[in-house]
């Protein structure tokens, strides 16, 4: 058994240019996702999750974008330098990506086997009727009824939900080692979410395919995540095993964002508000030295705004940036 | 496909008597027939006009003679053109040829610009070429085949010698040496009707290929690894050219009606010039004969966009 993992992002900055100047979308983050594991990569809306998960392929449009720095070392190569030919061998063969909304990301004028089956004959070497085969073998895994007959469907012939399945069977066609999976179910509604997480499970179990899940939602992290990474603007604020940050989370944003999970069980009572992290994401031009979250963190100060807090570790499997933050839990 | 395809040719079907119907009457209420110049002429007496008027039906009601009209049309009888003194379907027949390929080599030439450079532009947008292809096409498209034709004709014709001026349908050579000569005659026409059209579809192809070439699907076809020429042939040409077949189908009648001035300037002896010159001398026949072959292109040309969106788009259906 090799000890690299399967996937270790290294120092990573990914930016846009612009005309106002360089966003830097992604400053610094460092993940490793290991065989087989659920790593969840948790953030709100513009703190880079995506901006990380689109690097890993080279799904960024360069330009504007660029990886200005970093590794990205899938079983310890590294991927940076490779060229978009270099990229499409390991695209979909090795690593897979799902994406948010499953109504755009399908092409609307071909079937969908048509478009599992193309995936399968590039990487697999099937032939026409074999690469079908597959595809209703596919779809018939991820629990699209009567899969014979609807291989030769349009996708407006699918519901969101139905169309998202078909999204993980196509990425999950030549079996990829990792899946990527950016925000798969935030498109759908609440009910057809947990099915398609329910199902993620499962094939992750059958084909033993790490996946790496891109979320803003604390609720699937809990359910479905191994190990979480928190980002906030950029960067890496805590990371840890699901159990840790939920039980003694340490990072103030994290714990914000815990907080912020709203209960039925009436521990914050039944009158009050739902927690908010006061505030809103530091913009993605600015480049102050301090921690980013600081400005709005209830425990920030003088030196907060001065330093980049360094990753602190108070266990092997829990590590966090900040310098007056200690893991706890949170109380009721 | 069958049903859709039955259905729409009764559209078309009912679009073309509507067209005939329309045209039929516009030219039956115009002022003027064949015989007005012979209502001038001292030397020909009234009642022997009123005996050929009668002699052609012509003193009948309108609707007595679109009947008329129409059942002849339809077992091949176009009429007689009575300043050529020759059957309106031999005299359209004549002239056929030298239109399809003087503007048909337009047209496949034109798409052969516009497609490629259109699509080169699209997928590196504001890079060099792109800006050199916009420019091209914004000059392309502001100056009229008149303009561009006469000044062709000034550079190549006349100051360079290199190219004849004129069109003939009758070239004496014969083998290699006609297809020489019938390449150096069509040489002007073609390009400059060609470099109009190409510069417009261009602009189209480009801003088609730039609305998809960003849609998430193509992402999708990139995590796919699939390779760029598959991506942007495959997933983005057929969905960008779904709104090109339109214009492209919609505008290839009417380029018919452009290449009239283009056969005006180099004398091509077409269809365009048969209307004008028709026209000029009150021949009803020929013009009826000859706008109805128009419309019918038309409409036929609308029936092909039909049937190649359902072709390019599942989506499409005809309720």
């Amino acid at each position: 058994m090799t000890t690299t993992p399967l996937l270790e992002i290294r120092d990573l900055h990914t930016g846009f240019h612009t005309d106002e100047g360089l966003v830097r979308s992604v400053r610094g983050v460092s993940l490793t996702v290991a065989r087989g594991e659920t790593l969840a990569l948790v953030g709100e809306s513009g703190c880079g999750k995506s901006v990380t998960a689109h690097s890993v392929l080279k799904l960024i449009p360069m330009p504007p974008g660029q990886i200005t720095s970093g590794q990205i070392l899938w079983q310890g190569r590294d991927l940076v330098p490779l060229s978009i030919r270099e990229m499409n061998r390991i695209r979909a063969r090795e690593i897979a990506i799902v994406f948010q909304e499953p109504m755009t990301a399908l092409n609307p004028v071909y079937s969908v086997g048509e478009q599992i089956a193309e995936v399968v004959r590039q990487h697999m070497g099937l032939g026409r009727r074999a690469a079908v085969d597959r595809a209703v073998e596919m779809l018939d895994m991820v629990g699209i009824p009567d899969a014979r007959r609807r291989v030769g469907d349009y996708p407006h012939q699918f519901s969101g939900g139905m169309r998202q399945r078909v999204m993980i069977a196509m990425a999950l066609a030549c079996e990829p080692k990792l899946l990527i999976a950016d925000e798969p179910t935030t498109a759908l509604d609440v009910t057809i979410q947990a099915q398609i997480l329910d199902m993620l499970q499962d094939m992750k179990e059958r084909l033993g395919t790490a996946i790496l899940l891109i979320t803003h939602d604390m609720g699937v992290v809990a359910e479905t995540a191994e190990r979480a990474v928190v980002m906030y603007a950029g960067r890496v604020v805590e990371e840890g095993t699901v159990d840790r940050l939920f039980s003694a989370p340490a990072h103030p944003y994290t714990r914000g964002l815990i907080r912020s999970i709203p209960r039925l069980d009436g521990g914050q009572g039944r009158h009050k508000r739902l927690d908010t992290i006061a505030g809103s994401i530091p913009s993605q031009y600015a480049n102050p030295p301090g921690c980013r979250f600081a400005p709005r963190c209830p425990l920030a100060q003088a030196d907060c705004l001065a330093a980049q807090p360094p990753m602190t570790s108070p266990s092997a499997d829990h590590h966090f940036a900040c310098f007056h933050s200690v893991p706890e839990a949170i109380a009721p | 496909m069958a049903v859709f395809l039955a259905r729409r040719l009764a559209i078309a079907m009912l679009s073309v008597i509507g067209a005939s119907v329309v045209l039929y009457a516009v030219l039956a209420l115009a002022p003027g027939d064949v015989f007005g110049e012979l209502v001038s002429n001292p030397g020909i007496p009234p009642d022997v006009i009123a005996n050929m008027r009668e002699k052609l039906g012509l003193d009948q009601p309108i609707h007595i003679r679109y009947v008329n009209w129409a059942l002849a049309m339809v077992q091949g009888d176009w009429g007689y053109s009575l300043v050529n003194r020759i059957d309106v379907g031999t005299l359209i027949w004549q002239r056929i040829p030298a239109t399809l390929l003087v503007v048909g080599s337009a047209q496949a030439l034109a798409l052969a610009i516009a497609l490629p450079v259109g699509v080169l532009a699209a997928m590196r947008p504001y890079s060099v070429f792109d800006q050199i292809a916009s420019t091209l096409a914004f000059i392309g498209f502001s100056l009229p085949t008149f303009f561009t034709g006469l000044l062709f004709i000034l550079l190549f014709s006349i100051t360079l010698d290199w190219l004849p001026f004129i069109y003939r349908a009758d070239l004496e050579q014969t083998g290699g040496a006609w297809v020489w000569a019938q390449l150096r005659q069509s040489i002007m026409p073609v390009t400059v009707l060609a470099l109009f059209q190409a510069a417009s579809w261009t602009r189209y192809v480009r801003s088609s290929v730039l609305e998809v070439i960003r849609l998430d699907y193509v992402v999708t076809a990139r995590s796919k690894g699939l390779p760029e020429r598959v991506v942007i042939v495959k997933h983005v040409l057929r969905n960008a050219l779904i709104p090109v077949v339109t214009m492209v189908a919609l505008e290839l009648p009417v380029v018919f009606g452009g290449a009239i001035v283009t056969e005006q300037i180099f004398r091509v002896p077409g269809i365009g010039s048969l209307l004008i010159s028709s026209i000029m001398a009150n021949d009803t026949p020929v013009i009826m004969a000859v706008t109805f072959v128009f419309a019918c292109l038309v409409i036929l040309f609308n029936l092909i966009a039909d049937v190649l969106y359902r072709w390019l788009d599942p989506r499409i259906k005809l309720h």
